[in-house]
């Protein structure tokens, strides 16, 4: 088959099934562009490239299949870094096809030319150069199979321009370019399995945290059998909720930095954590010296490099978290695990009745923890809820319940502010029926905010609820524990108003005050055509509470700030 | 000392992948080389860490996740040959001290390469203890230039890396 190697890279992405390309065009990507014109996948037009990397990683966290952006050279790559970044560090599956100068002009400081390869290869899986248009198809094939294999992440194939424009007879089938690459059955290793059934059965506390990986894997169902067959409840960290639904009986919600009470004191009570598709972060363990002093480990992970990275394990199980925990679940099943009621069990009910004094709301103005439940409560379970960095998002993640996997989207690894709308429109993108909102921050929402542009053009009615503190609230709040509150540089101030900046949008802005104006724009947003943008005051003051200071072991708690 | 050896594919920027990587994660290598193999297409590194058990065992398994590493292992030096070649430029004026230098090249089984009428430019090939010990030595007469290859190692026996 004769094509130019722009349409050698649409029809590439067509036979990989992509229905959707988030980007924006630029000089080095004009071939690439007149092939897609006539072709039917759906392009997103967004505002910013960062933002459309953002895009297509909510909508391959909501899909489970690889995103696709593109931006342009020089310029329009570099501003793809901050979204691939994000993608990296939470190993979600995006593909970046980027524009490069005429192969000729590489090496000579063209107009436009970045060493983009050179400047992601630390934050992507993968990140190569197309030589000649005869190489497409294996390029495009290599780089899906990359990003969505084994440990998931981001890849980025950069096109020159006269490699776009060069005409070529291409071959087919496409085949993987890279040979070293080994793409994992997941399968666990017996004997691994045996001795990590081995701890569980002798365990008399066991307790699961389960990360990304669980998600990634779509194991939340053998995640829910495997704890009710082992009676263990289940803590999450950021990037695993929604693994197990948080309102089950096993369910202990998020654990660590910001953990709840009850999660953080039952890693310090456990004598077993199994560890599922997690790493073992810092801000999931807090100081590892003292983190589950008392507890065997076993640690199941797709990827080898992270068992023993951070902590020293006692049964390390490289798979697949599905196929892991299935596993272990038939082995179980066969053995007629004991447990029902258990002492362990009843412990940690206790402990959330006892901590749940904790999180009651004191004080005047709204309050987040109570404005979560409302949400929570008026929004269909299947919601996908998005979030900006900072208190915002961690009020989001204490006492915000997730209920299915997939549903809470938020930059873990990274912690880039700005990631929550277009995040969100990725997710609309992705799945349109299911009402998506972005929680966001006063501060963070303004890093991407040009991009409600983007969702009024393609009607996606994405909900923005800005907790507007008038603050960089979380670094406030370290300035005011561990800095004598010398507030440098974190007051914002009552600027902008998000209405009328929303309305200027052509979206809907709505101004909360009270718990039942909220409520109410909640409900009525369900049923919104455009955008809709939320400003709730909150103090100022307001903390996500508990914390555990950074450096601490997990028992150092704040409660109060 | 750790010997690590990885088979890749010769591609542009396989170098720099590893690099990149060994930069990132902090970790730090005394030697790095880099050559072909009797494998077309596929290129052997070599590179020398130090550090223990642990930091070699992440280094390895981060560096085997870069997909144009074909196979990465760890040459235990008592299961394994390895070399070093240093070419040293040392200043020799002087008749007398000149015939010490050329007694100590014979001892340690060096070669002289190159010579004027104030120097001698030496080939050494072995072990990097070897060499530091003759370097030792060459000190006290002035070195003037000196090159180093960094390790290049097989293991024993009839086995090869690739299996
Ligand atoms: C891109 C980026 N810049 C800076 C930071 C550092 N940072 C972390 S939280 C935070 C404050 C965020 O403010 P806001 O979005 O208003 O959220 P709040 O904490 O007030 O809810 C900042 C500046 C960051 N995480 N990301
Ligand atoms: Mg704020």
């Amino acid at each position: 088959m004769k094509l130019s190697g722009a349409k050698a890279i649409v029809e590439a992405l067509k036979r990989e099934k992509v229905e959707v390309i988030f980007g924006i065009p630029g000089g080095s990507t004009i071939p690439f562009y007149d092939a897609l014109y006539e072709s039917d996948i759906r392009h997103v037009l967004a505002r910013h490239e960062q933002c459309a990397a953002h895009m297509a990683d909510g909508y391959a966290r909501v899909k489970g299949v690889p995103g696709v952006c593109t931006a342009t050279s020089g310029p329009g790559a570099t501003n793809l870094v901050t979204g691939i970044a994000v993608a990296y560090m939470d190993s979600s599956p995006i593909i970046a096809i980027t524009g490069q100068v005429p192969r000729s002009m590489i090496g000579k400081d063209a107009f436009q030319e970045a060493d983009i390869v050179g400047i992601t290869t630390p934050i992507t899986k993968y990140a190569f150069q197309v030589t000649s248009a005869s190489q497409i198809p294996d390029a495009i094939r290599t780089a899906f199979l990359l990003a969505s294999t084994n440990r998931k992440g981001p890849v980025l194939v950069d096109v020159p321009k006269d490699v776009q424009l060069e005409e070529v007879d291409l071959d087919y089938p496409e085949k993987m370019m890279i040979k070293g690459y080994v793409v994992r059955s997941g399968d666990p290793h017996p004997y691994s399995i045996k001795k990590a059934l081995g701890l569980i059965m002798s365990s008399e506390r066991p307790l699961i945290i389960a990360g990304g990986g669980v998600i990634a894997s779509n194991a939340s169902e053998e995640l829910i059998k495997f704890a009710e067959l082992i009676m263990a409840p289940v803590a999450t960290t950021l990037m695993g909720k929604g693994s197990i639904p948080e309102n089950h009986l096993l369910s202990l919600g998020m654990v660590g930095m910001h953990g709840r009470g009850e999660a953080n004191k039952a890693v310090e009570e456990t004598d077993l954590i199994i560890a599922v598709g997690m790493r073992f972060g810092d801000r999931t363990t807090g100081k590892l010296d003292e983190f589950a002093r008392n507890s065997k480990i076993i640690h199941i992970d797709i990827d080898p490099a992270e068992i023993g990275k951070n902590i020293r394990v006692d049964v390390p199980i490289v798979a697949d978290a599905k196929k892991a925990l299935s596993v272990l679940n038939s082995k179980l099943i066969e053995v007629g695990s004991k447990r029902t009621e258990s002492e362990w069990i009843k412990r940690i009910n206790s402990l959330k009745e006892l901590f749940a004094s904790n999180y009651a709301e004191k004080g005047d103005g709204l309050k987040p923890s109570r404005l979560m439940k409302i949400l929570r409560d008026c929004i269909p379970a299947k919601s996908i809820i998005t979030t900006g960095v900072g208190q915002n998002q961690m009020w989001a993640a204490l006492h915000f319940k997730a209920l299915e996997p997939r549903t809470f989207i938020t930059s873990g690894g990274l912690g880039a502010m700005g990631f929550g709308l277009p995040a969100a429109i990725g997710a609309k993108v992705a799945s349109p029926d299911r009402p998506v909102f972005n929680i966001d921050g006063d501060g963070s929402f303004l890093m991407t905010e040009q991009d409600l542009a983007t969702a009024v053009s393609e009607g996606l009615p994405v909900v923005s609820i800005i907790l507007k503190n008038r603050v960089l609230g979380m670094v406030r709040q370290w300035q005011c524990l561990f800095c004598n509150r010398r507030y440098a540089h974190t007051d914002l101030g009552n600027v902008p108003d998000f209405v009328k900046l929303t309305e200027a949008y052509g979206a809907e802005g709505v101004k909360i005050e009270s718990y039942e104006s909220f409520e109410s724009a909640v409900k009525k947003s369900l049923k919104a055509e455009m955008p809709v943008v939320m400003e709730v005051p909150i103090s100022p003051d307001e903390k996500v509470l508990p914390m555990v200071p950074p450096g601490k072991g997990l028992k150092e708690v704040i409660w109060y700030g | 000392m750790h010997i690590i050896a990885a088979l890749v594919e010769d591609r542009p920027g396989v170098m720099f992948k590893v690099t990149s990587l060994i930069r990132r994660r902090g970790f730090n290598i005394d030697t790095i080389t880099v050559g072909s193999t009797e494998k077309e297409g596929v290129s052997r590194i070599t590179m020398t860490v130090r550090g223990d058990e642990s930091v070699v065992e992440q280094l390895v398994k981060q560096l085997s996740k870069i997909p144009d590493i074909m196979k990465i292992s760890e040459l235990k030096p008592s299961d394994s040959v390895y070399r070093e070649l240093a070419m040293i430029k040392v200043s020799a004026p002087d008749p007398a001290k000149r015939s010490d230098i050329l007694n100590y090249i014979t001892i340690f089984r060096g070669r002289v390469i190159d010579a004027s009428k104030d120097s001698l430019t030496i080939e050494m090939v072995g072990s990097p203890k070897k060499i530091n010990a003759f370097l030792d030595l060459m000190k006290g007469f002035g070195i003037v230039e000196l090159a180093r290859t960094g390790i290049v190692a097989l293991s024993r026996g009839s086995k090869s890396t690739s299996e």
